[in-house]
Protein backbone atom coordinates (compact mmCIF):
# COMPACT_ATOMS: atom_id res chain seq x y z
CA UNK A 1 0.00 0.00 0.00
CA UNK A 2 1.27 3.32 -0.82
CA UNK A 3 1.79 5.83 1.86
CA UNK A 4 -1.15 8.11 1.19
CA UNK A 5 -4.30 4.98 0.72
CA UNK A 6 -7.32 5.53 2.72
CA UNK A 7 -7.96 3.36 5.24
CA UNK A 8 -11.55 2.31 7.21
CA UNK A 9 -11.99 -0.09 9.81
CA UNK A 10 -15.31 -1.92 10.78
CA UNK A 11 -16.23 -4.13 14.03
CA UNK A 12 -18.77 -6.66 12.59
CA UNK A 13 -21.30 -7.95 15.76
CA UNK A 14 -21.86 -11.54 15.84
CA UNK A 15 -25.29 -13.55 15.46
CA UNK A 16 -26.90 -10.30 14.20
CA UNK A 17 -28.26 -10.72 10.81
CA UNK A 18 -29.67 -7.14 10.78
CA UNK A 19 -26.73 -5.60 10.26
CA UNK A 20 -24.82 -7.75 8.33
CA UNK A 21 -23.95 -6.27 5.30
CA UNK A 22 -23.14 -2.41 6.69
CA UNK A 23 -19.57 -2.97 6.43
CA UNK A 24 -19.90 -3.54 2.78
CA UNK A 25 -22.58 -1.16 1.83
CA UNK A 26 -20.44 1.45 3.37
CA UNK A 27 -17.31 0.64 1.44
CA UNK A 28 -19.48 0.21 -1.57
CA UNK A 29 -20.93 3.85 -0.87
CA UNK A 30 -17.53 4.95 -0.89
CA UNK A 31 -15.98 3.64 -3.66
CA UNK A 32 -18.80 5.26 -5.69
CA UNK A 33 -18.10 8.44 -4.55
CA UNK A 34 -14.38 8.21 -5.32
CA UNK A 35 -15.59 7.16 -8.90
CA UNK A 36 -14.14 3.91 -9.24
CA UNK A 37 -15.23 1.94 -12.24
CA UNK A 38 -18.68 0.16 -11.57
CA UNK A 39 -17.41 -3.41 -12.22
CA UNK A 40 -14.56 -3.25 -9.88
CA UNK A 41 -16.76 -1.68 -7.17
CA UNK A 42 -19.29 -4.77 -8.06
CA UNK A 43 -16.15 -7.14 -7.60
CA UNK A 44 -14.77 -5.89 -3.79
CA UNK A 45 -18.66 -5.63 -2.82
CA UNK A 46 -19.45 -9.28 -3.43
CA UNK A 47 -16.34 -10.18 -2.02
CA UNK A 48 -16.44 -8.39 0.76
CA UNK A 49 -19.86 -9.22 1.38
CA UNK A 50 -19.40 -12.88 0.91
CA UNK A 51 -16.33 -12.49 3.85
CA UNK A 52 -18.25 -10.19 5.96
CA UNK A 53 -21.43 -12.92 5.98
CA UNK A 54 -18.91 -15.28 7.04
CA UNK A 55 -18.13 -13.68 10.18
CA UNK A 56 -21.25 -13.18 11.49
CA UNK A 57 -23.01 -16.78 10.62
CA UNK A 58 -19.42 -19.04 11.01
CA UNK A 59 -17.10 -17.09 13.72
CA UNK A 60 -19.72 -14.94 15.71
CA UNK A 61 -18.61 -11.61 14.42
CA UNK A 62 -15.20 -10.14 13.71
CA UNK A 63 -13.44 -6.88 12.37
CA UNK A 64 -12.81 -5.52 8.76
CA UNK A 65 -9.89 -3.10 7.81
CA UNK A 66 -10.10 -1.96 3.95
CA UNK A 67 -7.29 0.27 2.04
CA UNK A 68 -8.15 1.52 -0.95
CA UNK A 69 -5.07 3.50 -3.13
CA UNK A 70 -5.06 4.13 -6.65
CA UNK A 71 -4.08 0.83 -8.18
CA UNK A 72 -5.96 -1.39 -5.78
CA UNK A 73 -8.38 -2.31 -2.70
CA UNK A 74 -7.38 -4.62 -0.19
CA UNK A 75 -9.37 -5.87 2.66
CA UNK A 76 -8.54 -7.67 5.53
CA UNK A 77 -10.90 -10.14 7.62
CA UNK A 78 -10.04 -11.04 10.78
CA UNK A 79 -12.04 -13.51 13.20
CA UNK A 80 -11.43 -15.31 16.89
CA UNK A 81 -14.27 -17.80 15.72
CA UNK A 82 -13.42 -22.08 15.28
CA UNK A 83 -11.20 -21.72 12.12
CA UNK A 84 -11.50 -23.96 8.75
CA UNK A 85 -10.23 -27.11 8.96
CA UNK A 86 -10.15 -27.92 5.95
CA UNK A 87 -9.75 -24.95 3.75
CA UNK A 88 -9.34 -26.78 0.19
CA UNK A 89 -12.84 -28.68 0.85
CA UNK A 90 -14.66 -25.45 2.48
CA UNK A 91 -13.44 -23.62 -1.26
CA UNK A 92 -15.84 -26.25 -2.84
CA UNK A 93 -18.70 -24.95 -4.16
CA UNK A 94 -21.68 -26.09 -1.91
CA UNK A 95 -19.67 -27.38 0.81
CA UNK A 96 -21.38 -25.78 3.81
CA UNK A 97 -21.52 -26.23 7.63
CA UNK A 98 -24.18 -23.30 7.94
CA UNK A 99 -27.08 -24.29 10.68
CA UNK A 100 -30.61 -24.67 9.70
CA UNK A 101 -31.34 -21.21 11.18
CA UNK A 102 -28.86 -19.74 8.93
CA UNK A 103 -30.51 -22.14 6.04
CA UNK A 104 -33.91 -20.52 6.62
CA UNK A 105 -32.39 -17.00 5.93
CA UNK A 106 -31.06 -17.54 2.65
CA UNK A 107 -27.52 -18.75 3.49
CA UNK A 108 -25.20 -21.98 3.38
CA UNK A 109 -25.36 -22.39 -0.32
CA UNK A 110 -21.38 -22.78 0.00
CA UNK A 111 -20.86 -20.67 -2.77
CA UNK A 112 -19.33 -17.55 -0.38
CA UNK A 113 -15.91 -18.78 -0.42
CA UNK A 114 -16.13 -19.96 -4.09
CA UNK A 115 -17.74 -16.32 -5.18
CA UNK A 116 -14.67 -14.39 -3.14
CA UNK A 117 -12.38 -16.66 -5.48
CA UNK A 118 -14.08 -15.57 -8.48
CA UNK A 119 -14.42 -11.32 -7.82
CA UNK A 120 -11.54 -11.07 -6.43
CA UNK A 121 -8.05 -10.85 -7.84
CA UNK A 122 -6.07 -12.18 -5.00
CA UNK A 123 -7.92 -14.43 -1.96
CA UNK A 124 -5.69 -15.61 0.91
CA UNK A 125 -6.87 -17.64 4.01
CA UNK A 126 -5.03 -18.30 6.95
CA UNK A 127 -6.92 -20.21 9.29
CA UNK A 128 -6.49 -21.91 12.37
CA UNK A 129 -9.06 -23.94 14.30
CA UNK A 130 -9.72 -22.83 17.60
CA UNK A 131 -7.80 -19.62 17.14
CA UNK A 132 -9.16 -17.51 14.03
CA UNK A 133 -9.11 -17.08 10.85
CA UNK A 134 -7.96 -14.16 8.50
CA UNK A 135 -8.64 -13.79 5.04
CA UNK A 136 -7.25 -11.07 2.96
CA UNK A 137 -9.06 -10.16 -0.56
CA UNK A 138 -7.21 -7.66 -3.09
CA UNK A 139 -9.30 -6.31 -6.52
CA UNK A 140 -7.29 -4.33 -8.79
CA UNK A 141 -8.59 -0.99 -9.73
CA UNK A 142 -8.79 -1.21 -13.59
CA UNK A 143 -8.87 2.42 -15.38
CA UNK B 1 -37.59 -1.13 -20.06
CA UNK B 2 -37.90 1.12 -16.71
CA UNK B 3 -38.69 -1.03 -13.51
CA UNK B 4 -41.64 1.05 -12.98
CA UNK B 5 -43.08 0.88 -16.55
CA UNK B 6 -43.03 -2.99 -16.07
CA UNK B 7 -44.78 -2.71 -12.72
CA UNK B 8 -47.18 -1.04 -13.78
CA UNK B 9 -47.97 -2.97 -17.34
CA UNK B 10 -47.79 -6.19 -14.64
CA UNK B 11 -50.19 -4.25 -12.08
CA UNK B 12 -47.66 -5.58 -10.09
CA UNK B 13 -47.49 -3.40 -6.21
CA UNK B 14 -44.45 -1.12 -5.52
CA UNK B 15 -43.51 -1.63 -2.35
CA UNK B 16 -40.66 1.03 -1.99
CA UNK B 17 -38.25 2.68 -4.60
CA UNK B 18 -38.14 5.18 -7.53
CA UNK B 19 -38.13 1.98 -10.07
CA UNK B 20 -36.10 4.29 -12.04
CA UNK B 21 -33.42 2.15 -12.98
CA UNK B 22 -33.75 0.40 -16.70
CA UNK B 23 -33.73 -3.74 -16.69
CA UNK B 24 -30.60 -4.71 -18.92
CA UNK B 25 -29.51 -7.70 -17.28
CA UNK B 26 -32.25 -9.96 -17.72
CA UNK B 27 -34.46 -11.60 -15.00
CA UNK B 28 -32.93 -13.93 -12.34
CA UNK B 29 -34.29 -16.38 -9.77
CA UNK B 30 -33.05 -17.87 -7.03
CA UNK B 31 -33.29 -17.81 -3.03
CA UNK B 32 -29.72 -18.93 -1.88
CA UNK B 33 -28.29 -15.68 -1.18
CA UNK B 34 -24.45 -16.33 -2.28
CA UNK B 35 -25.58 -18.01 -5.57
CA UNK B 36 -27.62 -14.60 -6.05
CA UNK B 37 -24.19 -13.16 -5.42
CA UNK B 38 -22.37 -14.88 -7.87
CA UNK B 39 -24.62 -14.88 -10.66
CA UNK B 40 -27.59 -12.37 -10.66
CA UNK B 41 -26.44 -10.10 -13.47
CA UNK B 42 -25.80 -6.23 -12.56
CA UNK B 43 -29.13 -4.16 -13.24
CA UNK B 44 -30.95 -7.56 -13.52
CA UNK B 45 -34.80 -8.29 -12.76
CA UNK B 46 -34.06 -10.59 -9.35
CA UNK B 47 -37.12 -12.29 -8.34
CA UNK B 48 -37.20 -14.35 -5.03
CA UNK B 49 -39.82 -15.45 -2.11
CA UNK B 50 -37.10 -14.69 0.25
CA UNK B 51 -38.10 -11.01 1.57
CA UNK B 52 -35.67 -10.27 4.45
CA UNK B 53 -33.06 -7.86 5.34
CA UNK B 54 -30.65 -9.56 3.43
CA UNK B 55 -31.95 -9.96 0.52
CA UNK B 56 -31.80 -6.28 0.33
CA UNK B 57 -28.03 -6.35 0.88
CA UNK B 58 -27.17 -8.53 -1.96
CA UNK B 59 -29.54 -6.69 -4.18
CA UNK B 60 -27.84 -3.56 -2.94
CA UNK B 61 -24.27 -5.10 -3.23
CA UNK B 62 -24.79 -7.42 -6.48
CA UNK B 63 -26.52 -4.21 -8.07
CA UNK B 64 -29.35 -5.83 -9.46
CA UNK B 65 -31.97 -3.28 -10.90
CA UNK B 66 -35.33 -4.25 -8.60
CA UNK B 67 -36.35 -6.99 -6.19
CA UNK B 68 -39.22 -8.63 -7.21
CA UNK B 69 -41.30 -10.62 -4.01
CA UNK B 70 -42.81 -13.45 -5.62
CA UNK B 71 -46.13 -15.37 -4.19
CA UNK B 72 -47.17 -12.24 -1.87
CA UNK B 73 -44.22 -13.61 0.28
CA UNK B 74 -44.11 -10.87 3.58
CA UNK B 75 -41.63 -8.06 3.30
CA UNK B 76 -40.46 -7.35 6.83
CA UNK B 77 -40.00 -3.62 8.19
CA UNK B 78 -36.16 -4.37 8.47
CA UNK B 79 -36.38 -5.02 5.14
CA UNK B 80 -38.04 -2.27 4.13
CA UNK B 81 -35.35 -0.12 6.08
CA UNK B 82 -32.47 -2.34 4.36
CA UNK B 83 -34.33 -1.39 0.53
CA UNK B 84 -34.47 2.21 1.86
CA UNK B 85 -31.07 2.62 2.79
CA UNK B 86 -29.67 0.77 -0.45
CA UNK B 87 -32.27 2.80 -2.94
CA UNK B 88 -33.20 -0.63 -4.01
CA UNK B 89 -36.77 -0.81 -5.62
CA UNK B 90 -38.94 -3.56 -4.71
CA UNK B 91 -42.03 -4.96 -6.24
CA UNK B 92 -44.28 -7.36 -4.89
CA UNK B 93 -46.71 -9.73 -6.93
CA UNK B 94 -49.10 -12.57 -6.11
CA UNK B 95 -47.46 -14.56 -8.97
CA UNK B 96 -45.23 -17.50 -8.26
CA UNK B 97 -41.62 -17.21 -9.44
CA UNK B 98 -41.95 -18.65 -12.91
CA UNK B 99 -45.21 -17.19 -13.71
CA UNK B 100 -43.62 -13.36 -12.64
CA UNK B 101 -40.37 -14.96 -14.98
CA UNK B 102 -42.54 -15.80 -17.66
CA UNK B 103 -44.89 -12.17 -17.40
CA UNK B 104 -42.21 -10.43 -16.95
CA UNK B 105 -40.08 -11.91 -20.29
CA UNK B 106 -43.45 -11.77 -21.84
CA UNK B 107 -43.87 -8.01 -21.53
CA UNK B 108 -39.86 -7.34 -21.68
CA UNK B 109 -40.20 -9.02 -25.47
CA UNK B 110 -37.22 -11.58 -24.13
CA UNK B 111 -38.64 -14.69 -25.46
N1 LIG C 1 -14.78 -17.05 8.98
C1 LIG C 1 -15.01 -18.37 9.06
N2 LIG C 1 -14.81 -19.04 10.23
C2 LIG C 1 -15.05 -20.37 10.32
N3 LIG C 1 -15.50 -21.13 9.31
C3 LIG C 1 -15.71 -20.53 8.12
C4 LIG C 1 -15.49 -19.13 7.93
N4 LIG C 1 -15.79 -18.82 6.65
C5 LIG C 1 -16.17 -19.97 6.07
N5 LIG C 1 -16.13 -21.01 6.94
C6 LIG C 1 -16.43 -22.44 6.66
O1 LIG C 1 -16.37 -22.68 5.27
C7 LIG C 1 -17.62 -23.17 4.78
C8 LIG C 1 -17.86 -22.66 3.37
O2 LIG C 1 -18.05 -21.22 3.38
P1 LIG C 1 -18.91 -20.53 2.24
O3 LIG C 1 -18.95 -19.09 2.49
O4 LIG C 1 -18.39 -20.98 0.91
O5 LIG C 1 -20.35 -21.20 2.41
P2 LIG C 1 -21.44 -20.90 3.54
O6 LIG C 1 -21.09 -19.69 4.29
O7 LIG C 1 -21.60 -22.15 4.33
O8 LIG C 1 -22.74 -20.67 2.66
P3 LIG C 1 -23.03 -19.38 1.73
O9 LIG C 1 -21.81 -18.53 1.73
O10 LIG C 1 -23.32 -19.95 0.39
O11 LIG C 1 -24.21 -18.70 2.32
C9 LIG C 1 -18.63 -22.72 5.81
O12 LIG C 1 -19.80 -23.50 5.81
C10 LIG C 1 -17.83 -22.84 7.10
O13 LIG C 1 -17.77 -24.17 7.54
MG1 LIG D 1 -20.63 -17.95 3.26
Amino acid sequence: MSENSLHYHYVVPGDDFTRAGIASSAVKKTLKQLGIYPETVRKLSISLFEGEINMVIHADGGEIDVWIDDEKIVAELVDKGPGIENIELAMQEGWSTASEQVRGLGFGAGMGLPNMKKYSDELIIDSTVGVGTKVTLIVNIVK
Amino acid sequence: MKVKELCEELGWELAIGDGDREITGGIYCCDLLSLVMGRAPADSLWITVMGNVNTMAVATLADTACVVIAERMPLDAEALEGAKKGGITVLKTEQPVFEAALSAATTMKLN
